[in-house]
Formats: C-alpha cells, structure tokens, sequence
C-alpha cells in the first residue's frame, strides 16, 4: 500500500535532508575522538548517580580552578542525588557577594542552594591574563556546544601526549592530538590520584576523565532523563494513536472506488 | 489535534477510539503549555528571604523585599503593642487577637501589600499618614489599618497577611 | 446563500447574522476534492498545521526570552533549565522549524511534479513562492535570536550580502544593523521582525487557500474534474486523510524533538557569541545550504548574491517558463526524467552547501548552480515546444473504471511518483 511507502519516502527524505549536515558538524583540526560507551547515551540512557557525584567532586577540585559553571546552580545538585541538606552544606563551602550591607559595601556570604557556581575570576580578562592569555571556556555547556560531545570532552582529558617531532611548540602550549590544531594552553589537568573518591573508587586518570565527562554531560542537559522518558511515553501514544487513525482512514475510504 | 467525524458517517468504535486518542493527546499537550507560566525553577528557589532585625530602632519600620513584594517590618512602642492587644475582636471586621499576629509582641512582620486591590499602604516612614487607628493607611481606596496591621475602615476585606517567618538567630528572621 | 441546515438553535441565531457555519461547511465538509490525490497531497494541510506549532510554541518563549546581547543567551539556558517544560517547548520550536521547511519543500517538489503551478493555479503558485520567501525570513532572523556564535556570525554574513548593492550596500547594512557591526540594535530589531513575518505567512497562507479554493486541488493526473463522479467531499475523507498524516509526522517529529533534539543544530550555537572571533566552520542551517551554495559558486560578489536569490525568484516566472499544456509528470515522459535530475541537483547543492568552498566542491558546486538556471530558463521552455506528452485520461473516473484502456498505466505510475 501507499502508506509503508510514504514512510519509507519521508524518512529518505530527512536522511537526505539532514544527512549532509553531519560531515561539517564533525570536529575540524582534531583527530577523530574514539566513541565511548556511556550510561547516557541511546534512547533509554540515564545518568549514573555515583559517576555524576564523582564527576562532580573531579570539577569541584581540579577543573573549577579555572573554568566556571555560569549556568548550574547549587539547588542542581539533588539531580545529582545528593540530598538537600547536603546540597545546603556543599554551597555553604563557597562564598558569593552578599546585597549592600546599609552603609552599601558588598561583602561575601556563604552561598545558598539559590547561588549559582561562582566563577573562578571576574571577568574574561582576569581569566586570560592568570591563564597565559587564553580563556578558559564556561563548562556549563561544554559537551553540547562541542561537535563531538562527550567523546570528544573525554578525548581530550586523556589525551595529551608528547608531539610529534616535526611539530613547533609555542611557549606554555600542550600537545593534544584531538584539539584542533594540536596545541591547548591547558595543561594536563588529571593526575592518578590527583582526587581522593569519597566512594573509594581507585582514581585513575581515565575514570576520573570518565566521571567528570558524564558531569559534564549532565551540566549541558540536565533535563535530558526527563526528556527521553517523556519521548517514549509520546512514542507509544502517537503509534497507536496513528495506528487507529489509519485504520479509521481505511474504514471512511473503503467506499471510494 | 484530531478531532475527526461526527455523526454523519458511520460512527464505530475505531472512530470513536481515534478521536478520543486525539482529544486525550491534545489535553496532554495543553499541560506543558500551561504549566510554563507557572514559577520557574530559579524563581521558587529565590522564595525565601533572611533579614537581621537588630538594625531597626524601636518606632522605626523597615521595608524589605519578599518575592517581589515588600514586607513590613515594624518595631512597635509599647504603647502600640497596647493599643493593639486592647481592641474588642467582636468590634473587627477580620477578627485575630494581636498575640496571634506576631512572633514577638515587638517585632511586627505584615506583608505590605493592601488586601483590597494589591496596593502598597502608607506608614512605613514617619512622615507617612498612618490613618485613624495609627497604624497604615492605603491612598488608593482609603482602608485604615491598626498598629497590628488589621483592617478597621474602608473596602480591604482582611487583615495585611503575616508572612510565615522564623527566627533563625536572636535577631535574624527568614521570610518564606 | 444556501446552506446547510443547523438544528442548534444558537447556531442558527449566529449564522443568521454572521455566516461562519455555513462557510465552515462549505469550505472544509462540502469542499468538492479530487478522489485520486495521494499522500504527497498531505504535505500542504500539513504545513499549515506545522505553522499553528510554531506560532504557538513562538509565542511561548517570547514569553521568557529578553532580546538582549547580555541576556539572550542566559535567557534561552533558563528556559532549558528552569522553565517549566522550557525544554521540551524549545526544543519543539527550534526543530520545527527544520520540519517545517521539510514538509514545505516536499509540497513544493509535489506543485513542481504534477505541474500545480499551471494555470489556472499560477498565482496560487506564486502566493506559495512568497510564503517560502517569508518563511527563510523568519527562520534567520528566529537563528539569531538565542545569540550563540553561529546566530552571531550567521547574522553578520547573511546582512553583509547586501554590501554586494552598487554604491548604497554600506549604508543598507549600515540600515540593517543599526550600528557599525551586528549589534544589541540588531538583535532587538530581529525579535520584534521574527515575531511580525509568522502572522504576515497566515495572511498570505489565507490568501494560498483562496485561490486554492477557486478552483479546487490539482491531483496526481493533473487533469480537471469532469463531473460529480471525480470529486469527493473533503469531510470526512480528506479530515481523516490529513489527521493519519499528521500522526505519522508527529512520529517522525517527535522522534527528533526527543531523542535527538540538537542533531539538526550547530554545536557552536551553543557558544555565547563572541565579536571577536569567528568559528572556523560557517554554516547555515541545512535549509539554506542549496541557496548558500549558489552564492559561494559564483566567484563574484554581486553576481554570486544576485544568482542566490534569483534561484527563488525564477520560481515566480515558473508557470510561465514551462508552457507545456500537460500538467502531471505522469504523462510527461522527458519531464519526469529532468524532473529527478533537478531533485538530484538540489540534494547535490545541499551537500556542497555544509562543505568547504575548496577543490572539487567549487567544481560540483557550479555545475549544479548551472543546472539549476538550465534547467528552468532554458530545459522548461525548450520542452514545452518539443515534448510529446502521452495521451491523457479522459476523467479521473476512468482510469479505476477501465483498468486495461490505454491510460491504465500512467495512473498506476503516478502512486510511485516521486
């Protein structure tokens, strides 16, 4: 019947469609970042609260020094399965500038579930001048606003090497074959160890690399659980729902000769 | 969505069962579209308010900001505390004892929003007209408010609302 | 008038005084509709239906978005954070778009197959042309608006083609940005514009089903009704028709709104915009990609901006280009085979459009920039004189009627078509 083939035709044609926009989404300049496996990829996919918790204890130590989380605030962090009161006690760690007092001097506070993370540095220009020159991007959004996502994140952290020996390095660069052009003014920022796991996870670079990349994940999209679960729901609905309306179609035309 | 065939053609279960998928599709996509407008999650994180009560002078008042409302904090004399607890509840239009309005007699917390049609009362600053019974008065439509905050003259119908509030130190309250 | 009879007393006190009812009737259960249409006819009633979602997931985010440089992007996080079903409203929105042009572009390639643009549909055709021109209007300016690096620089090429004028395109683009670079002027200029141009496409989609009304639907044998016998009421058959279709889309739809709710999107748009640098990958949405490389082929500035949008407005000339009095491709044996070519070729610049303008992609891209113009300034014409169509049906009837007369087989070709 006609039907199966409009299917057919439709989906050809969003392959069509969207096909060719893949190629110059792919990573320019970097080597290809190898696929990883990760709880959260594929249709059904959540997040792993322990690796989140981990992840989020790599980015609160070593990657915060630097980089800021503009857009997560620490009320987030129940996603994250901690409980309130713990979210209250990580928030009370850091300090964000209190309202004018009455004399109109700020000063800090401790931070609230409201806060967000505050930055590492003021503004952009304190951030390039205490990193070498270059800004350490917001990590907020890292994962999604990078081609490869989070195989690319996680490419990245274990992927420092010495380079190649035709390549010129400029000062206080690093070699990384899956940065595009080779050379981040990041150093390598994982060390073994260089976390103690509250869960006594063993702290290899690579899971630390994994953890904090499904942190990352989670920090670009965390509504992505509720996502997928309302997607299968609306699935189901729409199939039978379609299923019915075709049948009704059959039913209305069986009289049109 | 769909909303298919009435009554002129043949109506059988598979129309009825298509239609009605519609019609329950169609409520449930109402919903997102409706709850968007309710307060978002940054917006109900910022519900609660602290504020250190020790700055505000016995006959002074203070006006802080709650959910985007003001909130009156007011230091009352012991003659306003008086008056206040001495009032007939039988003769109020919106009966409550004053003891029932405020954590300590002193400190009197009102959200400062006039219960007749939202305005902000006057009274808060000295120079203020604080109407008949020397508490606020709202210009808009003219509704007279004691020294606890309730409603004695004009249209407003019910006392200011006493926000909920705790101490959380000596000095310091969280509004919400 | 003569109406329908309405038993619902209310009913009949207000269409007494305001005729809605029997115009209802008229218009969408009566509606005389040719009974062979096949499902590439489900794709008009389809835009109109993705239209309604995008007005109405538009305005919802208007209702939370600020048309700022410093807030914008903070703005579209909080609705994909803190909102209330922000996400799912704006992932509807941004990927309703790249359906809508989906869904367009096959009612267009439907109109260009079985020959809908021929009289006496031209301005039909014409109105569909205009709605196509306001729609990639609004899907630009719409881009911006989340003000992410490619809405930045997406904004900044396409207002610096007119710089290509002669003698005024500084001060036009001077015009455009209200400023000396894309700018908070800018950005602001483009909220008010993308939330305008939606309801100026419903007057002109108003003014595409009138005319379409004169004179009723084409169908896959592009021949005219001939009697009571080729027509059915549009209600119930062609409501129930659409609503199936309008499941199956919202399958397709609601697969990508769900599971792969950026796949269509750009990584860097979700990089705040930045003046000061540019991503070393521009490109626009997939939906422009065949007109961008029509630009980037031509190697001169002003010719290249000039074929771009010659390449919409010679769709305007088309019932004039193609003079051939067959309408369906079905009995156009040549046409039909050009036909493919030309969807070929649009596929074609579609893929060189997301590539470096570089070696073989320069290449390709003019030779299918050529074809596109050959194809309907020279192709059309040429085989309106010397084309020899099969021979037509005599109704829509008797095809079914007569399944071994000589006009069997194009019917039955026509449900492969396209």
């Amino acid at each position: 019947m006609r039907a199966p083939a409009l299917l057919v035709a439709a989906a050809t044609a969003v392959a069509l469609a969207t096909g060719p926009v893949s190629p110059a989404g792919a990573a320019t300049g970097g080597a290809e970042p190898p696929a990883q496996d990760w709880s959260f990829s594929g249709v059904f996919g959540t997040y792993d609260r322990g690796e989140l918790q981990r992840g989020f204890q790599v980015y609160a130590e070593v990657c915060a020094a630097c980089h800021s989380l503009d857009y997560i605030a620490f009320r987030n962090l129940t996603d994250l399965g901690f409980s309130e009161t713990e979210v209250k006690a990580i928030a009370a760690e850091y300090e964000v500038p209190a309202a004018p007092d009455e004399n109109g001097e700020v000063f800090p506070r401790p931070a609230t579930p409201a806060d967000r993370f505050p930055a590492p540095f003021q503004n952009a220009n304190e951030a390039r001048a205490s990193n070498n020159g270059a800004l350490p991007p917001d990590l907020s959004l890292i994962v999604e606003a990078r081609a490869g996502g989070a195989d690319y994140i996680h490419a990245v952290l274990v992927g420092y090497s010495d380079p190649p020996s035709d390549t010129d390095m400029a000062d206080g660069m690093s070699y990384n074959g899956y940065f595009p052009g080779g050379q981040v003014a990041m150093p390598p920022p994982l060390f073994e160890d260089g976390v103690t796991y509250a869960d006594g996870t063993p702290a290899t670079v690579e899971q630390q690399a994994r953890d904090v990349t499904a942190f990352l994940a989670w920090a670009s999209e965390p509504n992505m659980e509720e996502r997928k679960r309302m997607g299968v729901m609306t699935m189901i609905f729409l199939v039978v729902m379609t299923g019915l309306l075709y049948v009704s179609k059959r039913r209305i035309w069986s009289n049109v000769h | 969505m769909a909303e298919t065939h009435d009554g002129a053609t043949r109506r059988d279960f598979i129309h009825v069962a298509s239609a009605t998928m519609g019609v329950v599709g169609g409520a449930c996509v109402a919903w997102p579209f409706i709850h968007q407008m309710n307060p978002a999650a940054d917006t109900l994180a910022l519900a609660s308010t602290e504020f250190d009560t020790a700055g505000v002078a016995e006959g002074m008042a203070v006006t802080v900001l709650w959910r985007g409302k003001p909130v009156f904090v007011r230091h009352r004399t012991a003659a306003e505390i008086e008056e206040a607890g001495a009032v007939d509840l039988e003769s109020l239009p919106d009966p409550q004892a004053d003891a029932d309005r405020a954590e300590r007699p002193e400190m009197l917390v009102l959200v400062g929003v006039c219960t007749h049609l939202g305005c902000v009362p006057l009274g808060q600053k000295a120079t203020d007209p604080r109407g008949e019974w020397g508490g606020w008065f709202c210009p808009c439509h003219g509704s007279h408010y004691d020294t606890s905050g309730r409603i004695r003259k004009g249209p407003a119908p019910e006392n200011l609302e006493v926000p909920p509030y705790t101490y959380i130190s000596d000095t310091v309250i969280r509004i919400g | 008038m003569s109406g329908p009879n309405f038993s619902n007393p209310v009913v009949r006190w207000i269409e007494h005084r305001l005729p809605v009812f029997s115009f209802m009737h008229h218009e969408l259960h009566e509606y005389p509709t040719p009974k062979n249409l096949n499902y590439w006819w489900n794709f008009g009633s389809l835009a109109g239906m993705v239209l309604v979602i995008m007005l109405v997931t538009g305005i919802v985010l208007a209702m939370h978005y600020t048309p700022h440089v410093d807030y914008a992007f903070a703005s579209v996080e909080r609705i994909m954070r803190d909102v209330n079903y922000g996400w799912l409203i704006r992932y509807i929105h941004s990927n309703g778009a790249s359906f809508f042009f989906i869904v367009v572009y096959i009612h267009i390639f439907r109109g260009l197959y079985y020959g809908s643009y021929k009289a006496p549909r031209e301005l039909l055709w014409i109105l569909g042309v205009v709605i196509l021109l306001l729609m990639m209007a609004t899907a630009f300016m719409g881009y911006v608006l989340p003000w992410g690096q490619m809405s930045f620089w997406g904004a900044t090429v396409i207002t610096n083609l007119f710089s290509a004028v002669p003698g005024i395109g500084d001060w036009i683009v001077t015009l455009l940005w209200g400023g000396f670079a894309v700018d908070n002027p800018t950005l602001n200029r483009f909220y008010s514009l993308h939330y305008l141009l939606p309801f100026l496409i419903v007057g002109v989609v108003v003014l595409h089903v009138i005319a379409l009304h004169r004179f009723g639907s084409n169908n896959p044998l592009g021949i005219d009704l001939r009697g009571q016998q080729d027509s059915i009421p549009f209600h119930p058959y062609y409501t129930v028709k659409d609503m199936f279709g309008l499941g199956v889309f919202l399958i397709f739809f609601s697969a990508v709104v769900f599971f792969l709710p950026n796949a269509m999107g750009h990584a860097d748009n979700y990089i705040p915009a930045d003046p000061l640098v540019t991503p070393a990958h521009i490109v626009p949405e997939w939906y422009f990609l065949p007109f961008y490389a029509i630009l980037r082929a031509i190697p001169d500035k002003l010719l290249g901006v000039i074929a771009m949008f010659a390449s919409i407005g010679v769709l305007f000339i088309l019932p004039w280009l193609d003079r051939s009095p067959v309408r369906s491709a079905s009995f156009r044996p040549i046409f039909r085979i050009f036909f493919w070519v030309l969807l070929a070729d649009c596929v074609l610049l579609t893929y060189l459009g997301a590539k470096a303008p570089e070696g073989i992609y320069v290449v390709l891209a003019r030779i299918g920039t050529a074809y596109y113009f050959f194809h309907f300034l020279l192709l059309l014409p040429a085989l309106s004189i010397f084309e020899t169509p099969r021979p037509l049906p005599r109704s829509i009837s008797r095809p079914v009627l007569d399944p071994a007369g000589s006009v069997a087989a194009p019917a039955a070709t026509s449900k492969e078509a396209p």
